[in-house]
């Protein structure tokens, strides 16, 4: 396995982040509607690693360095993970459980069916995240990898209809978006590295 | 026009804190031995825990405040079996977007906000309008403590002891003229200590406008509110002088008011104007009818903690329905949310 200790840092990263916001709940540092505020950390958190998982292409290209591949897919699953946990203190904290209410909310709230599509997005590309599936679907794998980019509009769109009143946030997260998927046409994508110069250098 | 309130949804008078055991746990609150004192207390139904207001900050109180505090009339309304939010919940989750979008945020902002000197004005169709010093404002009322439920439109609530006085009574001193059909109601717009205001991406137009009906104005349970906990309002908490309105979402319930207008026409509030389907000219708590992004359904009871979720059902105006359903018996609440 290469880059052992990059990728163990990686996975203590994205373990950590939820036992710190735990420890935070249980020692009275996240204020009374603690559940809603690490469902939200957790929305976010996920929409991050999405965002992390989806420069290390670009990364790549512009250093030429392989690591960055080689976390790629950690990372993405760290934006699954996130989200499922978002999606049970959904329930938990915000629904109580009530799965009745949850059928209700998935047919009449659009940011919640945006959220929905996005997951069961996110699911695909989770369960077909191995090496065995991967070699399975063959060219479609990529294909169907595609698809984050398709997750990413979505996220992004469910994080939009949640906007009270100051759009500032969800602008940055939407630029960085737009510029990660704007390096990839291939128009771009060509020229980038010969803005940057050489490939190979070591970072 | 003064309206006594005795209502079905108001306390028993058993409930209630006898004044004088009330107001001697307060002097005692602070101090190490209050929950041992208090204790001690023999058959006294306590409605509010004591620890609860005992970890109430002291403020910088005006001194007209504390002029007018010894003369409260404490626990002139109560709610029956609910435990009163701590003091640090309901000042460190607020919604008050002048001061940042964040629940913390008018916590750690709203210390700039210069509360004294402070005048509002109170023009329109009125026979007596003016701009008062709010000392001067205040002056002729007694302050009541009123222990009412908060229902925030993002489904969480709180239950919180204001001291402040009857919106009725303020409009009798003001006399409205004929004209008059509804409030309008402006926060302060001062960028300079506001952030929120200064924010290029905000998408309200300040200043945070409100309004209401007159005849919901001169519901009993309308108040203008200058404390809370027994203390005055911290800035954050909408300071120096806010409007309650109970049986409303929070967002009705305007904060750091620098000018009431009577006025003829209904006002367009700002929520309303941001986004009209969403937000109401009424905005009545109303569990059967959904705001198009949150269930209204049910309502988090702050503090909610991490293995008690605290998950329940909202009620009917907030559960002030007895008092103020009359107001809207000749209108579609389905339409009129
Ligand atoms: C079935 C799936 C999902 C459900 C039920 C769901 C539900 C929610 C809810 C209820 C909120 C809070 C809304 C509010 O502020 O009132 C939220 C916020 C959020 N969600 Fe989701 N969500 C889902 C999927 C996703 C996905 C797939 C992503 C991203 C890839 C995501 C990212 C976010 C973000 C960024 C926020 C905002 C957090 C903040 O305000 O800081 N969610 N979600």
């Amino acid at each position: 396995m290469r880059y052992p200790w990059l990728r163990l840092g990686i996975f203590v990263l994205g373990c950590l982040f939820p036992c710190w916001w735990l420890y935070q709940a249980a020692t009275n540092q996240l204020g009374p509607d603690l559940g809603k505020i690490i469902m939200d950390r957790l929305g976010l958190g996920a929409l991050i690693f999405l965002l992390i998982t989806l420069s290390m292409t670009p990364l790549q290209r512009l250093t030429g360095w392989s690591g960055w591949i080689v976390i790629r897919r950690q990372l993405g699953l760290w934006s699954f993970a996130y989200i499922v946990l978002h999606m049970i203190t959904y329930m938990v904290f915000i629904l109580g459980l009530d799965w009745g209410q949850f059928g209700v909310e998935l047919r009449k709230r659009p940011y919640i069916i945006v959220g929905a599509l996005a997951f069961l997005g996110l699911l695909a590309l989770a369960l077909t995240s191995n090496r065995y599936s991967q070699r399975r679907l063959g060219a479609r794998w990529k294909k169907l990898h595609k698809l984050v980019y398709v997750i990413l509009g979505l996220g992004l769109l469910h994080f939009l209809w949640i906007v009270r009143s100051d759009l500032k946030a969800w602008a940055i997260y939407a630029s960085i978006g737009a510029l990660l998927l704007l390096l990839r046409v291939p128009l771009v994508a060509r020229r980038v590295p010969r803005l940057i110069g050489r490939r190979g250098r070591a970072v | 026009m003064l309206i006594k309130i005795a209502r079905p949804s108001d306390c028993k008078a058993s409930d209630i804190t006898p004044e004088g055991i009330y107001l001697s746990r307060r002097t005692m609150l602070g101090a190490s031995l209050a929950g041992a004192a208090v204790a001690a207390l023999p058959g006294v139904a306590l409605g509010a825990e004591p620890s609860r207001y005992a970890d109430v900050e002291p403020g910088a109180a005006p001194g007209w405040f504390k002029d007018k505090l010894g003369a409260t009339r404490w626990g002139a309304v109560t709610v029956e079996n609910e435990a009163i939010t701590p003091f640090k919940d309901a000042t460190h989750y607020n919604n008050f977007y002048e001061f940042g979008t964040d629940k913390g945020d008018p916590a750690a902002n709203a210390g700039s906000l210069k509360t004294e000197p402070w005048s509002l004005v109170v023009d329109g169709e009125v026979a007596k309008p003016g701009r008062y010093a709010l000392e001067d404002f205040v002056k002729p009322y007694q302050l009541e403590e009123r222990i009412y439920r908060l229902r925030c439109v993002e489904a969480w609530s709180m239950v919180i002891p204001w001291l402040g006085f009857s919106l009725a009574q303020v409009l009798k001193q003001v006399e409205p003229t004929s004209k008059a059909r509804y409030l309008r109601f402006e926060t302060l717009q001062d960028p300079k200590v506001m952030p929120g205001q200064r924010s290029s991406f905000a998408l309200i137009d300040w200043p945070y406008v409100e309004g209401l009906r007159l005849d919901e104005a001169m519901n009993p349970l309308a108040i203008l509110a200058v404390g809370m906990y027994g203390r005055e309002l911290p800035n954050q908490n909408g300071a120096p002088l806010r409007l309650i309105v109970p049986w409303k979402y929070g967002f009705k319930s305007i904060k750091s008011i620098v000018r009431i207008s009577l006025v003829a026409e209904q006002p367009q509030t700002t929520w309303e104007r941001l986004a009209p389907t969403e937000y109401g000219f009424y905005a009545n708590v109303n569990p059967t009818v959904d705001h198009p992004r949150w269930t209204q359904a049910r309502e988090r009871r702050l503090p909610s903690g991490l293995f008690s979720p605290n998950v329940r059902d909202t009620l009917m105006f907030n559960g002030y329905g007895d008092e103020v359903a009359s107001l809207y018996s000749d209108l579609d609440l389905r339409k009129n949310y």
